[in-house]
């Protein structure tokens, strides 16, 4: 019920929950631009927006800290309860999966500026962009979803993240060959292979926010849950 | 390598079970003290209680909540039939203690007060000693033999968590103690005769934090020993020391349960409106 559409009757308490929520957003909204700035300056050897990504991780630190903050000032002062409650706390964790999302989009970044000096691949790390697409947009419909509280969506990502997984999976064996195949381009396999891991725990991170949104919209805990429990757990009020 | 097996034996050593919490509390595992059933009470031609079926679970704290108004000290009220005293007062339904109806004629008031104890919101110690304060339940059931008196002094106050405040001064007034001293009081005065249920009208909202946080702690203790029924207009309090809420509203039972659970997930918005303070 924390889409409860009525108003606090502590006007302050009100529009504190409405301050912290839509800086939760500010943040979602940093990290994805980080995300895809990583991901460009990768694919297209951009050394200087590599290094802008690296440097703004710090903004989403920030960001991080000062949420926490306040969401630890609520708790302290307000004692939220019930959706409340599970707003401020669904906070405090998504928050931490945020930060940890800059924090892979800064290694992106570093491979990025590694791979820049490097001559560049006849393909020029199309896999890479495939995936880093995707990811993109799972982790744009995951803070839509935090947005409008929608379930439905969050339980969306959670069928995203299965895809994202394998397609890292098959990515890591296309690669294996490469180094095979010839030895001179391991060090730049390497940097590829670091990349992908990357984007493949950004699409776990995306995916557990997902699972804090549904625990403070319906209270329940899907967390170490497969995605077909999950379903059940929501749907059927199990 | 012999260190590392070891290490990984260490690692399983943990009891994992031993870490989580215990099994959530059900009424379904609960034994009934006393159950209300179809109950419905009227002042005069205004209902003040409207259909209300509801189990209160031996040997545990269970707290009503709701805004003023919302019938929930008419409701405890009921308990021990302090209604009785107030004229105009209709009732209909079952109020069942362990399986009689508390308002069958055949009830003694006196003998159903002895069994359901109530302490009120305002501290109320008669303008006695302290001892006969305490013994005070005892006198008018005809006991008076000094060592029994004694005995039951001792152990109500060491109940009440007053004891070690107050031994020294048994016969001093106790109109000398301060609010929550006084409130602890008569408790111990409560618990002398033994009831079987405790009935708390906002035990503690005349009192400062730290008295408050005794009375609290208190009522942990005592559900060892009574069912204790609390009505507080403190939901934190209520939250802290029930294992079990009611939220009422305009006369209504509107959820009953587990007190964590309807305090992180409540089950009807009335109540999530009412417990994060909003507007209904």
């Amino acid at each position: 019920m924390a889409t409860n559409k009525s108003q606090h009757i502590s006007q302050q308490f009100e529009k504190e929950l409405q301050d912290i929520r839509s800086r939760v957003l500010a943040m979602g909204g940093l990290v994805e631009q980080q995300v895809t700035n990583a991901m460009e300056a990768l694919v297209t050897g951009d050394a200087d927006l590599a290094r802008q990504v690296i440097s703004g991780d710090e903004d989403v630190n920030k960001l991080d800290v000062s949420i926490d903050e306040d969401c630890i000032q609520i708790i302290a002062l307000r004692q939220p309860t019930a959706s409340d409650l599970r707003l401020v706390t669904g906070i405090l964790k998504t928050i931490t999966d945020l930060e940890r999302i800059g924090d892979e989009a800064a290694r992106i970044a570093r491979m990025a500026l590694n791979l820049a000096e490097k001559d560049r691949p006849k393909k020029n790390y199309r896999e890479l962009h495939a995936l880093g697409q995707h990811v993109s947009g799972m982790l744009h419909n995951t803070l839509d979803a935090f947005a409008r509280f929608d379930v439905d969506a969050a339980l969306q990502v959670a069928h995203e993240d299965r895809q994202v997984d394998a397609e890292y999976e098959s990515i890591m064996r296309q690669l294996m060959t490469y180094m095979m195949e010839d030895p001179r381009t391991i060090s730049r396999v390497i940097d590829m292979m670091w990349s992908a891991r990357s984007l493949e725990r950004i699409g776990d991170h995306s995916r557990n926010v997902a699972e804090h949104i549904i625990y403070l919209v319906e209270g329940k805990d899907v967390r170490h849950l497969s995605v077909e429990k999950m379903e059940k757990v929501v749907k059927g009020g199990e | 390598m012999e260190a590392v097996n070891q290490n990984k034996s260490a690692a399983r050593a943990i009891d994992i079970e031993s870490m989580q919490r215990g099994p959530k509390l059900n009424l379904a595992d609960e034994t009934a003290c006393i159950e209300i059933k179809n109950f419905n009470l009227f002042y005069g031609e205004a209902q003040a209680l409207k259909d209300i079926n509801l189990t209160i679970p031996r040997n545990r704290v269970t707290a009503f909540i709701g805004p003023s108004g919302c019938g929930k000290s008419t409701f405890l009220r009921c308990f021990n039939r302090m209604n009785d005293l107030i004229d105009n007062v209709n009732i209909q339904g079952e109020l069942l203690l362990d399986g009689e109806d508390v308002n069958s004629p055949a009830v003694n008031v006196s003998d159903l007060r002895r069994k359901v104890g109530m302490v009120f919101q305002k501290p109320n110690p008669f303008p006695k000693t302290i001892y006969e304060n305490v013994a005070y339940g005892l006198r008018l059931q005809g006991i008076n033999d000094r060592q029994t008196l004694d005995k039951v002094v001792e152990k109500s106050l060491k109940g009440a968590a007053l004891w070690d405040e107050v031994k020294d001064r048994l016969q001093s007034s106790a109109m000398g103690l301060s609010g929550g001293q006084q409130q602890r009081l008569v408790i111990a005065r409560a618990i002398a005769i033994e009831p079987e249920v405790l009935l708390l009208d906002e035990p503690a909202s005349a009192l400062d934090p730290l008295s408050t946080l005794k009375i609290e702690e208190l009522i942990y203790e005592l559900k060892e020993k009574y069912t204790i029924v609390i009505v507080t207009h403190n939901m934190q309090q209520a939250a802290r020391v029930s294992d079990y809420t009611a939220f009422m509203y305009m006369g209504e039972l509107i959820e009953f349960g587990a007190t964590d659970e309807l305090f992180t997930n409540p089950g009807k918005k009335q109540t999530e409106d009412y417990i994060t303070g909003r507007y209904g």
